[in-house]
């Protein structure tokens, strides 16, 4: 075992101390949360208990948080489903030079980069003008694209980018039109990757706040409750809620990563037991 | 000419949500910020009133210099602490799984709620949050410092603690790509751990920095909701001040700030890209 410089124990402290930052706040309102009753917004806690987290389910007490959560969830499923294919698709197409590629390619970065203020006022400004009524589904949904889109076209470019075209040219060879070897070849390949486009999708949109700002309409969806309730509500309840969602957020980042872990562990295996021979 | 056809049958969904979404907008913010605005509506006009206002206000003046001292102390910042951590990672974690497993954990935070990461520095720093606490239990203060919440200090803790991981994230990418013989060869001609760092690893990780550097620089300039938050709305950025003519319903003249914003950030993002091939490095 060789000894480790002295420089590794700087920087793993540093790293700690990274951690700590990262993480310290986030654990401090998730403690936070478990205040009695009569608790406030900082220490010390005055008892342990669920109070906050029951105060949630009581309809009177707070805001339509629910119907918030739901809209949530239904946007972010749209956003990732969307993500997904449009991704592909486009990632599909930079695999080729094509006329305008380098146009397009522009044009997400902007949509990366653009602040989201300006976005959200955009469209704002536009279905005003057309005499149109913002709704998360439409020009909210359009909203977050812009900001989802991006990060799933460039992970998909990465990806072909490592791609080996062998397989594809070998299913060809045999025969296989451009729908199956894209079914059969590339999806599987492709596969783990996919989660990960799946994962920006959905987290990105469930937490997006700026570019939904003006774009959701009169109903709200979780952030912007939860912005809306910095405002008014001043009591740990606040905690308890954004405990909650980061909990959820927690569960599907790692039903997420667990699945792409377990994709690419069953296709080393599928591969592996290739040349074993025949029973 | 076939390929051409086919490409951009598969780009074209992509495309039109982007035109529609992204393009269109911002061609209307362009054609908005030169109409007129009353009390309670805007009117179509081909006016420069909202400009010579903007370009005539001393506050407008200072609020852009707020907005670029945000971004740069901003960038340093994470400049240095995500490289620290991404050099860490890529040169001093030699097995796979733990390396894999401790990036993942710089990037977790990246998919849960920026509005709760700030909400959570609240008890953190107020007048009688942990902070405050420490340091009188340790004697260093006797009162509790003001200026740890709602101060340009908070807003800059917010933007390090939100926006570091978009450091750590594409230096690390870089740093692991490095091949490693080339340390080894500076090492064999004698360079030192320092020499190697600045010689070899800094100048090799170059474009990694740079699109760290641009996620950066862009969300801290079109931020809106920081600033606004953890200054407990005491300071002021563009974003802002765009949000506030919103909120008064002055669209032209949020759309007017919106151009000028749009086109200070095309600019210095469009410099940087000079320096970076993005589709290189992914």
């Amino acid at each position: 075992m060789e000894r480790k410089p002295t420089s590794f124990y700087v920087l793993a402290s540093f790293f700690g101390l990274f951690m700590l930052f990262l993480y310290g706040p986030t654990l401090t309102i998730a403690i936070l949360s478990f205040q009695g009753p009569g608790g406030g917004l900082t220490f010390p806690l005055r008892g342990v208990s669920l109070h906050w987290f029951q105060e949630l389910f009581r309809q009177q007490s707070v805001g339509d948080i629910w119907g918030a959560f739901r809209r949530s969830l239904v946007l972010g499923l749209i956003v990732m489903s969307i993500t997904v294919v449009l991704s592909v698709m486009t990632g599909m197409a930079f695999r080729r030079k094509f006329r305008g590629a380098n146009v397009l390619f522009y044009l997400i970065l902007a949509s990366l980069v653009i602040p989201s203020i300006l976005v959200s006022l955009g469209i704002g400004l536009i279905f005003s003008q057309l005499g149109l009524t913002v709704h998360w589904l439409t020009s909210g949904l359009g909203a977050q694209l812009t900001w989802t889109l991006p990060f799933g076209f460039l992970i998909m470019l990465a990806v072909f980018n490592r791609f080996n075209p062998a397989y594809e040219e070998a299913a060809r060879d045999q025969g296989a039109t451009a729908w199956q070897t894209f079914r059969h070849i590339v999806l599987p390949l492709i596969a783990p990757s996919l989660v990960g486009v799946a994962l920006f999708g959905f987290t990105l949109s469930y937490d997006e706040f700026a570019r939904t700002l003006l774009t959701a309409g009169s109903r709200n969806t979780l952030p912007l409750e939860i912005f809306g309730m910095t405002t008014n509500v001043t009591s740990p309840l606040l905690y308890a809620l954004g405990t909650m969602t980061t909990v959820f957020s927690l569960l599907v980042i790692g039903a997420c990563l667990g699945g792409a872990v377990i994709m690419a562990r069953r296709r080393a295996r599928a591969v592996s037991d290739a040349g074993n021979g025949s029973v | 000419m076939r390929t051409n056809f086919r490409s951009w049958m598969l780009a074209l969904p992509l495309t039109v949500v982007l035109a529609l979404f992204l393009l269109l907008p911002m061609v209307m913010i362009f054609v908005v910020s030169f109409w007129g605005a009353t009390e309670f509506s805007i009117y179509p006009a081909f006016q420069f009133d909202n400009y010579s206002y903007l370009f005539g206000s001393s506050v407008v003046w200072s609020v852009f210099a707020s907005t670029l001292m945000y971004t740069i102390v901003t960038w340093v910042v994470t400049l240095v602490v995500g490289f620290t951590v991404a050099y860490f990672l890529a040169f001093h974690i030699r097995d796979t799984t733990t390396q894999m497993g401790l990036f993942l954990l710089c990037t977790i935070p990246f998919w849960t709620s920026n509005i709760i990461r700030m909400i959570s520095w609240v008890p953190f720093l107020g007048r009688n949050g942990l902070a405050n606490q420490a340091l009188m239990g340790m004697g260093i203060t006797d009162e509790p410092l003001e200026w740890l919440l709602f101060s340009d200090f908070s807003v800059i803790l917010a933007f390090v603690h939100l926006y570091t991981l978009f450091m750590v994230v594409p230096i690390f990418n870089t740093m692991v790509r490095i091949d490693r013989s080339l340390i080894e060869a500076a090492r064999d001609n004698g360079a030192s751990g320092f020499q190697i760092l600045t010689n070899v690893i800094i100048p090799l990780t170059k474009p990694g920095i740079m699109i760290g550097s641009i996620f950066v620089v862009a969300l801290v300039m079109g931020d809106f909701i920081t600033v606004r938050f953890m200054s407990g709305s005491q300071s002021a950025n563009v974003g802002r001040l765009i949000s506030n003519d919103i909120g008064l319903l002055q669209y032209p003249s949020a759309a007017a700030t919106s151009v000028v914003l749009l086109v200070t950030v095309m600019i210095v993002i469009s410099i940087m890209l000079r320096f970076v091939n993005i589709r290189k490095e992914l």
